[in-house]
């Protein structure tokens, strides 16, 4: 899967970084004469003169088309030398198009724009299209079919027609058989030719063809091809719909995946040391602001500053959770409710300084380039890859915190605290030592948990506060003491909250989850995985 | 004559300091009311209207504390949703309130309060239906929190649900209840809440008459739910309840239903937050879902921890005082208030366990530890 990620990843890049890096390659010298034509040419004497341009210089007019179809593209009125003025960050850049050197800045009044019009822009896209068709990346390929499906005609047809003989890659194939079939659909005169288009279409999830069928089942003159569209669209809002669970799934599963992170510390804490700690979200709250720091920094390598953030917010959140045990926790042994009272207080004193020290307003978090964007499987589904690497890293959290309490001496200690106090003590274990670690350890983790929430949602002091009772839910719903339970519960609690969305309203469905655990509760007052025992309180 | 005689033989007994708290807050009542009406502005012992609606303000609150006293304090449930009690107390009068505004609001329509016309509502929600009159009101007042407080309270005491578990429950429900009531659809005003009300069973809410006569029915009614809670307190059920406190499970196998008794104390409970909140709509002119937010239930228990819980009068003394100060720190330094709310958590959890009331104690225990140990050193000297 990281694999594919990583390809999808590639490819994105080279999308996106196509036009900047073609700008640098100079067109071939004997396009020169073409492109003063192309200064001097009226709007409708134009299209001989792109097409020329297309047919002598295949695929390195494409800029050259892309620059014009933005309106980019100029010329100088004095040597009639087309140039290229592209703006980014509010400083504009010429590159003469010939040789693909970048020029001095001129002025306004020296350059004369090169006039495009609809009919203009249509004839270039699909020039570009038909240029792309040709590129070597089996990606670009693919995305020039798919831009040509919403306007196909007979000049388009035949280059996709042309590309599909020497076509290699099979994916790059099915799109365009699609495409043929599409166009047949809407063109064929025999009604037993429609059906059997429809048939090549069935299953796709296209937007184009959705909209091509749809009309053909309203519409179409007989009434057997309107039968079959209609069957076929029926297929397809099954397959649609699908989709959608799975979107929704996903989505789910992202919100369990926060709430795992967010509640994993606080059932290490809650399960060796029976308190609630309620400063636990102001320790997600000072991860994220850690975050924040680091970004700040370190401006220009923001790409990088996840991996310093997240050992780093590992430490802020656990130095200041050993300090609160220390400090605080300690003194109010076996006195669960004070112990909460005091680290509220202790929340609430957190808030005011974050508030003083940065201040109350969110900060934005930036992120790295490779957590945006998104993965996209198919034309209905995809899955935004800040989300999906959220959720790996909250699995990995997860995996490695269950390893350090299987494998670790301090791990041992922890479970051998947790399950029976008293005994550990009389046998040799330093309790008092391993609750700062724990309180540390757990934390630490919520630290952790803040730098992924940065990349999620805006950063202010009150990021904490909204988590806390989410988290306790999922740790009073999984079972105190054991971390299975609150994996499974974080997810259960995450995808019924995204399924009740859509039917109830975000609100409700947050209210609805909480009822439904204050009911459960009276099932089963230990949670779903009961640590094993014979405890009368 | 006999409850009489048995008031006065409770104010004798220790703990709750009965007869001494009603005389002090019937005097102080009856001064500054006095002090308001009677006196001319000029006096230097003129009270201003806006000090009686603070002294209102401060007793309904005290109202509030007591509430969560009489089940923190004696029974060892720690509420932090005590907040949606009061909340839910203020709405119904509220609700109340807005009828009476009648056709002066804003879109003057005589049977909608303004928020519903702005919503292009065309009849009254059935739930506000019958909120014109003061009885059926004041009814739900007392039925709506009280029935709440007795499902709630059943369905967790009924299994058992304790301790901390029990208090992020009752945070987790006030909690709920702020999302719903910030819903516009709910029809409870949404974020604005209910406000700009104009007169209480025909007394203009802005006149000083009203206002003190709102004061000194606050004053009254705290007097009487201290003195009901320490006759509960007092009572076969309130030494039970004590004992649930001390020790849940051993009151249970000596044959006590500990979850009855624990849901009827919660429910009283809540009755008592509920009336706070009703009197403590008027005097303050609003009411909207902020006072569901899970931080004010908790303020609240810091008032009880901070005038000590166990005593009625300390959960008074410590409402009193902690708002105060809140009144005088947020005028000086509003960014100071929530350091000093949250530092005294702390404090009061770690150095006061007792509260303010119980400091006297605590100190002569430890000049006593310590002349002990003096004693100590001088026999083996």
């Amino acid at each position: 899967m990281k694999r594919l990620l990583a390809i999808c990843c590639y490819c994105l890049g080279l999308l996106l970084s196509l036009p900047a890096m073609a700008a640098e390659k100079p067109l071939p010298t004997e396009l020169a004469p073409l492109l003063s034509e192309l200064t001097e040419a009226r709007l409708s004497k134009a299209i001989p003169v792109l097409d020329a341009l297309e047919a002598e210089g295949g695929e390195a007019v494409q800029p050259l088309f892309s620059y014009m179809l933005e309106g980019d593209l100029y010329y100088i009125k004095s040597s009639r030398q087309v140039i290229a003025v592209s703006e980014a960050a509010g400083q504009e850049t010429f590159i003469d198009m010939l040789s693909g050197a970048e020029l001095t800045p001129l002025s306004s009044r020296e350059i004369k724009k090169i006039r495009v019009n609809n009919r203009l822009r249509g004839h270039l896209r699909d020039a570009i299209a038909r240029l792309q068709l040709g590129s070597e990346s089996a990606s670009v390929r693919e995305s020039a079919v798919r831009s040509l499906l919403s306007d196909l005609d007979d000049g388009t047809l035949e280059a996709i027609r042309d590309a599909r003989l020497n076509e290699p890659s099979s994916a790059v194939r099915d799109v365009m058989d699609m495409a043929l079939a599409l166009h047949r659909l809407n063109t064929a005169g025999l009604a037993v030719d429609r059906i059997e288009a429809i048939g090549q279409l069935e299953g796709s999830l296209e937007g184009d063809v959705r909209n091509a069928l749809n009309r053909v089942a309203e519409r179409d003159p007989s009434p057997q091809v309107q039968q079959a569209a209609f069957r076929a669209l029926t297929g397809i809002e099954q397959k649609v719909e699908f989709y959608a669970f799975v979107d929704q799934l996903f989505f789910g599963l992202s919100l369990g995946s926060v709430l795992l992170l967010a509640a994993i510390g606080l059932a290490i804490t809650f399960g060796v040391m029976g308190v609630i700690n309620m400063a636990h979200g102001e320790m997600i709250m000072l991860g994220a602001y850690t975050t924040y720091v680091v970004q700040l920094l370190m401006p220009n390598f923001i790409e990088y500053s996840l991996w310093v953030a997240v050992p780093a917010a590992f430490v802020v959140s656990g130095l200041a959770g050993v300090l609160l045990e220390r400090l605080v926790i300690r003194h109010l042994h076996g006195r669960p409710l004070e112990t909460l009272l005091a680290t509220f207080g202790v929340s609430l004193i957190l808030q005011q300084l974050v508030r003083t020290v940065f201040s109350p307003l969110n900060r934005q978090v930036a992120s790295p380039e490779w957590m945006s964007g998104s993965w996209e499987i198919n034309p209905v589904l995809s899955l935004t890859l800040n989300r999906l690497y959220i959720l790996a890293f909250a699995l990995l959290v997860f995996f490695a915190l269950m390893l350090l309490l299987k494998k670790s001496s301090l791990g041992l200690n922890v479970r051998a605290v947790s399950q029976n106090r008293a005994m550990a003590k009389s046998m040799g274990i330093p309790t008092g030592r391993v609750d700062a670690m724990t309180f540390g350890l757990g934390s630490g983790i919520a630290g952790i948990a803040g730098v992924a929430l940065s990349q999620l949602t805006n950063v202010g002091p009150n990021l904490g506060q909204s988590y806390i009772i989410d988290s306790f839910m999922v740790v009073v719903f999984g079972g105190v003491g054991n971390l299975w339970g609150t994996l499974v519960a974080a997810f259960s609690l995450g995808i019924a909250n995204k399924f009740l969305e859509p039917v109830t309203g975000a609100v409700l469905a947050s209210i609805l989850v909480l009822v439904f655990i204050i009911l459960f509760i009276q099932k089963r007052p230990k949670g779903l995985f009961p640590q094993k025992g014979r405890a009368a309180e | 004559m006999n409850w009489l005689t048995q008031l006065f033989a409770a104010g004798r007994t220790p703990g709750n300091r009965v007869l001494p708290f009603v005389t002090v807050l019937f005097l102080v009542t009856t001064l500054a009311s006095m002090a308001n009406l009677m006196l001319p502005e000029s006096s230097p012992l003129h009270v201003s209207t806006y000090t009686i609606t603070l002294l209102g303000k401060y007793l309904s609150y005290a109202m509030l504390a007591l509430a969560v006293d009489v089940i923190w304090g004696y029974c060892g449930i720690l509420s932090l949703g005590h907040g949606a009690f009061f909340a839910l107390g203020g709405y119904a009068m509220g609700m109340y309130l807005m009828r009476q505004i009648g056709d002066r609001g804003v879109y003057g329509n005589p049977e909608l309060p303004d928020f519903m016309v702005f919503l292009n509502w065309d009849s009254l929600p059935w739930y506000w239906l019958g909120m014109d009159q003061f009885w059926f009101a004041m009814l739900m007042v007392l039925a709506v929190p009280g029935l709440l407080a007795f499902v709630f309270g059943w369905l967790a005491f009924r299994s058992r649900v304790t301790g901390v578990y029990l208090s992020i429950m009752t945070q987790a429900l006030t909690y709920a209840l702020m999302l719903a009531f910030f819903r516009n659809e709910m029809g409870f005003g949404g974020n604005n809440g209910l406000t700009d009300f104009k007169d209480i069973l025909g007394f203009d809410l802005q006149s000083d008459s009203t206002r003190v006569a709102l004061f000194a029915i606050t004053a009254l009614m705290l007097g009487l739910v201290y003195v009901l809670s320490h006759l509960i307190l007092k009572s076969r059920m309130g030494k039970v309840i004590v004992a649930i406190r001390d020790g849940e499970a051993r009151a249970r196998f000596l044959g006590y239903r500990t979850d009855r008794y624990k849901v009827w104390l919660f429910v009283f409970s809540a009755l008592i937050a509920a009336m706070a909140g009703a009197l403590y709509v008027p005097q303050v002119g609003i009411i909207n879902p902020g006072e569901f937010s899970p931080l004010n239930s908790i303020e609240v228990v810091v008032w009880v921890a901070v005038g000590g819980r166990g005593t009625l009068y300390g959960a008074v003394i410590g409402a009193l005082l902690v708002n105060y100060a809140k009144t005088r720190f947020t005028a000086i330094m509003p960014e100071g208030w929530l350091f000093a709310l949250g530092a005294l958590f702390v404090l009061v959890t770690l150095y006061l366990p007792k509260g303010l009331v119980g400091l006297g104690g605590q100190l002569a225990a430890r000049r006593e530890r310590k002349a002990g140990k003096a004693t100590h050193q001088e026999a083996h000297s």
